[in-house]
């Protein structure tokens, strides 16, 4: 009985994850980039909403997606609003791939994936620049994609032993 | 042709339209209601910014519960790096303390006469000094900035400044009930009137989105490497914002680069000040 309640809690906790792991990076804007090296930061996000939008969209769904993007301009302190609909517009692409793709593959993903970031990033940085008048580093954003790019492979293996453990969990 | 243009209307409308089974939202209507509220964000109506305010209050808190243990791999790891640095730093305070009790005997005079100075001139500077925590410090690749648990209901004001200890960080730019966001001097946005001594040039201090700050608009002078081989950066106090000599950071080798005196990713207390200049007691 106890290890049934146990199953029942790690299957929910399970599938409860990727929303988890949203809203803590929000709240917590967090780069990974505690050793202080010049430039280097990676936007997790993006991976987290590109991946399980794309190949498990039922875990995370558009509403958590444009909370946590409000939740996410309060925290850094830029207009709100906007990082909603940057996630949105990834929403959008992946919406887009998933329905154009009969077979999903990892390097088609990995190639949408630099499209989608360039793109975003483009999106923010005109409106931060040309409609609010913020002063944005250009190459700051440049080397975020970048890193957020290559580390996307590494994400992907992690994001889809616990996608395969979900879905397990879901046909038992 | 048609063919095609006809399959990607109908994907494109499939994108936004449809709902999955668990989807509540189609993303048409969260797109319009994001793009909603940056158009509403940018204007200043009294029942918007009411709720942003409550907004903020709830994220920043939330915020601050949720960085909790971030913050403390944080203290860890700044707490192995001070074990490392250990013998350095102590050889560097050796040396500070020596010159220490002689600067401190040249300061007070110069309090002295300073005091005297202004005394003659009939101005005045008082400050009110508020202590602020910091709640939250996102050094986002976007925006330098810190989260205080000072707002309106303890005083706090928009511009006012914000110090570590005797040395400028930052500046409030943004007041909520119970907290407050100051804009740190290493944000590209941010812009302070300075002086660089020696040789007493005019000046102003830009964020660079790193850890350093940039002189911008001197005279050529300083450009011609005419300054010595440390100078040190004061506000100017020009603006009327802050008071005049503050120390912000120090220049060496001719550069353009400012470092700042204060680390700017190691805040936890702060204090934030309000100069009133040239007020007679």
């Amino acid at each position: 009985m106890a290890s049934l309640n146990k199953s029942t809690f790690f299957r929910s906790l399970l599938s409860y994850l990727p929303i988890i792991l949203l809203f803590f990076s929000v709240f917590n804007e967090f780069d990974f980039n505690y050793l202080k090296l010049d430039y280097f930061s990676f936007n997790f996000i993006f991976i987290l909403i590109f991946f399980w939008t794309l190949r498990n969209p039922d875990q995370l769904g558009y509403f958590a997606i444009f909370l946590a993007g409000i939740i996410n301009d309060v925290v850094i302190g830029i207009p709100i609003g906007i990082s909603s609909f940057c996630y949105l517009l990834i929403c959008t692409i992946t919406s887009y791939i998933r329905q154009i793709t009969l077979s999903p593959k990892f390097i088609n993903d990995w190639l949408s994936f630099i499209i989608a970031v360039l793109l975003i990033n483009s999106i923010q940085v005109i409106i931060l620049d040309l409609i609010f008048l913020y002063q944005v580093d250009y190459m700051s954003y440049l080397i975020n994609s970048g890193f957020t790019f290559l580390f996307y492979p590494l994400f992907f293996i992690l994001f889809n032993i616990l996608n395969s453990k979900i879905s397990l969990k879901k046909n038992d | 042709m048609v063919k095609g243009r006809d399959d990607f209307v109908i994907a494109l409308r499939s994108v936004f339209l449809k709902k999955k089974d668990q989807q509540k939202f189609s993303l048409i209507s969260l797109i319009i209601l994001s793009t909603i509220i940056i158009i509403l964000s940018n204007f200043n109506f009294r029942p918007i910014q009411l709720v942003k305010l409550g907004i903020n209050e709830v994220i920043y808190r939330s915020s601050y519960i949720v960085s909790v243990p971030e913050n403390k791999i944080k203290e860890v790891i700044s707490e192995f790096k001070l074990h490392f640095d250990f013998y350095k730093n102590h050889q560097n305070q050796l040396i500070k303390i020596e010159n220490t009790d002689e600067i401190k005997v040249l300061n007070n005079i110069l309090i002295a006469e300073n005091k005297r100075l202004r005394e003659l001139i009939e101005e005045s500077i008082n400050s009110e000094d508020i202590f602020a925590r910091v709640l939250i410090d996102r050094e986002s690749p976007y925006l330098k900035s810190i989260v205080l648990n000072r707002g309106t209901k303890d005083n706090v004001k928009m511009g006012m400044a914000v110090m570590d200890r005797n040395y400028l960080v930052g500046q409030i730019i943004e007041v909520n009930y119970s907290n407050s966001r100051a804009l740190l001097l290493s944000d590209l946005n941010s812009k302070i009137p300075v002086v660089i001594q020696p040789p007493f040039l005019q000046a102003v201090v830009s964020g660079t989105g790193k850890d350093h700050g940039i002189i911008e608009y001197t005279k050529d002078e300083y450009k011609e490497n005419q300054i010595e081989n440390e100078a040190v950066v004061y506000t100017s106090g020009l603006a009327g914002i802050f008071k005049p000599g503050i120390p912000v950071g120090k220049i060496t080798n001719n550069s353009e680069q400012l470092s700042f005196y204060s680390d700017f990713g190691q805040l936890s207390f702060v204090k934030i000040v309000e100069f009133k200049i040239g007020e007679d007691q």
